[in-house]
């Protein structure tokens, strides 16, 4: 049984089907760049301090050297696997990583240092989180409450009976606390929660799986919305496509740092305008591109490579990878980890 | 071989019908989708053709008789969550042997690695247990798998890797396959055919 070996290729339905249209839903706003961005986050690593048997400590790096920023009105994805370091980047920004974690590096908010002061502060007002796990809402409040109490300017009932109709939440939901919202319902009651709150910053954290096409859409179209009143959307999903649809620029994770990140229409046709190996075969990956793995699984935080993390399920690998981390360098308006990139 | 739902008719205690009247037919070596709104019941219908709930009405019928109550399940199940699949208090080794030794082809073919089956499940990542999850499914009297989101939290690349596994085993064993899922790319790609299980309207 070879990986490598196209499966059923004798069959017809695996041949590639046409290319989806990706359609954007709004044009995002021009020059982007020129504004000063709305977080900025350099070099960032985090590590777990864990004891292991006999009180001995050990380091666990799940964050290495990693970058992004995002500008007003933009909208960043941020996609990898599952454990590639998304949700504790998101926590690092939000200042809410658990006690025995250490982080390095740099953040800054809107020009200036976001010391954990400042992350209380504007947490959940200035920067908000829609969370990857529905168990953030209160167990105990009605979700009508929930999202009035987030709603910063204007009545808001007002404001909670509007967007709760716009995400197809009928009127009596209101009156419903979270156990008895099905998955989707509860997404969707998240969604609100940040749209009413009139962030600057918001961080979703797989805002979407689950949800029926029509409701993807939906919650992306307010992503956007949010983007173009001015808000720095950070998108974080292990589907690019769901990226696709509306990011401005997508940052590809790989074992806890930024591989790439690259703008959205470099993602087309065979992935040629790519950078790096990683994102080419996640592209390729794809049901509607070629649907072909590669063999491997992403490194465990404690079995890290000393040299790229990607290159012991690389093609194009070769002895200089495994000497050390490549830096991050620019590359045709993006950015890319990698000697061998062009 | 036919796996058949008849009339199936289902509703969570008094609430309303999730299901009524559905009938679904899946052959061996088939690969059936099913796509339809949230909350329309396609993982209700799931949990029922693989004998996890009872229908209220209409059965559920394997190779012209009822699913057996004991022994391993013919009709497996696999769903979206695979950290709710496992029990957190046995080793991965444990959990993967439940039902049938995978041979080391399996492992293999689905990237799972030697080290991995001395591990708790909460030292995983979700695509390492779902890796494991569908090895456990894939066993010699598996006839039929009922794959709910299966590869949903999934990455592109370890859920082509995850099906390249699973469409081979259901090739060689005959194993027919009622994938539930919103990506249509996806269902184009698997698929056979598609049953589309929007709401019925019930007075
Ligand atoms: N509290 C923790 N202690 C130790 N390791 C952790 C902790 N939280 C997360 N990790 C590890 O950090 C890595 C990244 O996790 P996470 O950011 O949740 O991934 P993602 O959101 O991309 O799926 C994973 O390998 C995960 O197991
Ligand atoms: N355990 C349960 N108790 C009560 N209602 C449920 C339960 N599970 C599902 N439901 C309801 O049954 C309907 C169908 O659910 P489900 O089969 O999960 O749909 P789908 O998988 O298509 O999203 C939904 O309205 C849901 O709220
Ligand atoms: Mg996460
Ligand atoms: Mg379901």
């Amino acid at each position: 049984m070879s990986l490598a070996a196209p499966l059923k290729k004798e069959k017809k339905k695996l041949i590639k089907p046409k290319q989806i249209e990706v359609q954007k839903i709004m044009k995002p706003v021009k020059d982007i760049k020129k504004l000063q961005a709305t977080i900025e986050v350099q070099d960032l690593s985090v590590s777990f301090i864990q004891y292991t048997k006999g009180l001995q400590q050990k380091d666990l790096k799940v964050i290495s050297s990693l970058n992004i920023d995002i500008h007003p009105g933009e909208i960043l994805a941020v996609v990898g696997s599952s454990g590639s370091g998304k949700s504790l980047l998101a926590h690092a920004i939000l200042g809410i990583l658990p006690s025995n974690a250490t982080v390095t590096g740099k953040i800054t908010y809107k020009g200036e240092p976001l010391t954990s002061k400042r992350q209380e502060k504007l947490r959940g007002k200035e920067i908000a989180l829609v969370p990857q796990s529905v168990n953030y809402l209160d167990p105990l409040m009605r979700v009508g409450k929930q999202v009035r109490t987030a709603v910063k300017d204007g009545d808001p009932i007002k404001a909670q009976r509007e967007v709760f109709s716009r995400y197809y939440l009928k009127p009596e939901v209101e009156n419903l606390f979270p156990f008895q919202l099905s998955g989707g319902m509860a997404r969707r009651v998240l969604v609100s929660t940040a749209v009413v709150s009139g962030a600057q910053l918001i961080i979703a954290d797989e805002p979407t799986p689950g949800l029926d096409t029509a409701s993807v859409k939906e919650a992306l179209k307010c992503f956007r919305e949010l983007a173009d009143h001015g808000a720095a959307v950070m998108l974080i999903s292990h589907d690019i496509e769901t990226a696709l649809k509306i990011a401005d620029r997508i940052a590809v994770f790989y074992a806890g740092t930024t591989v790439e990140v690259a703008p959205v229409e470099d993602f087309k046709g065979k992935g040629e305008g790519l950078r790096h190996p990683y994102s080419k075969a996640l592209w390729g990956a794809l049901p509607q591109n070629d649907f072909m793995p590669i063999a491997g699984f992403q490194p465990l935080p404690s079995a890290l490579p000393p040299g790229c993390l990607f290159e012991p399920r690389c093609s194009m690998v070769t002895p200089d990878c495994s000497k050390a981390q490549p830096e991050a360098r620019t590359l045709r308006n993006g950015m890319v980890r990698c000697i061998h990139a062009t | 071989m036919l796996l058949k739902g008849e009339n199936i008719g289902f509703r969570y205690g008094k609430g309303p019908w999730v299901l009524k009247e559905r009938d679904i037919t899946v052959e061996s070596g088939e690969i059936v989708g099913i796509m339809g709104p949230s909350g329309c019941g396609k993982t209700t219908l799931g949990r029922i053709l693989a004998g996890y709930e009872k229908p209220h009405e209409g059965r559920v019928i394997l190779n012209e008789a009822p699913l057996p109550k004991k022994g391993y399940n013919p009709v497996q199940l696999v769903f979206q969550h695979p950290e709710k699949a496992v029990n957190g208090r046995w080793h991965m080794k444990d959990t993967l042997n439940e039902g049938w030794e995978p041979n080391d082809e399996v492992l293999e073919a689905l990237g799972i690695e030697k080290a991995w089956l001395k591990r708790w499940p909460n030292e995983l990542s979700g695509g390492e247990l779902q890796r494991f999850c569908v090895a456990r499914a894939l066993g010699l009297q598996t006839r039929f798998l009922v794959a709910d989101e299966m590869t949903t939290m999934l990455d592109a690349i370890t859920q082509a890797q995850i099906w390249h596994v699973v469409l081979d085993v259901a090739k060689k064993q005959d194993i027919g396959i009622i994938v539930v899922s919103h990506e249509k790319h996806l269902i184009n790609r698997l698929c056979d055919r598609v049953i589309d299980l929007s709401p019925v309207k019930v007075s």
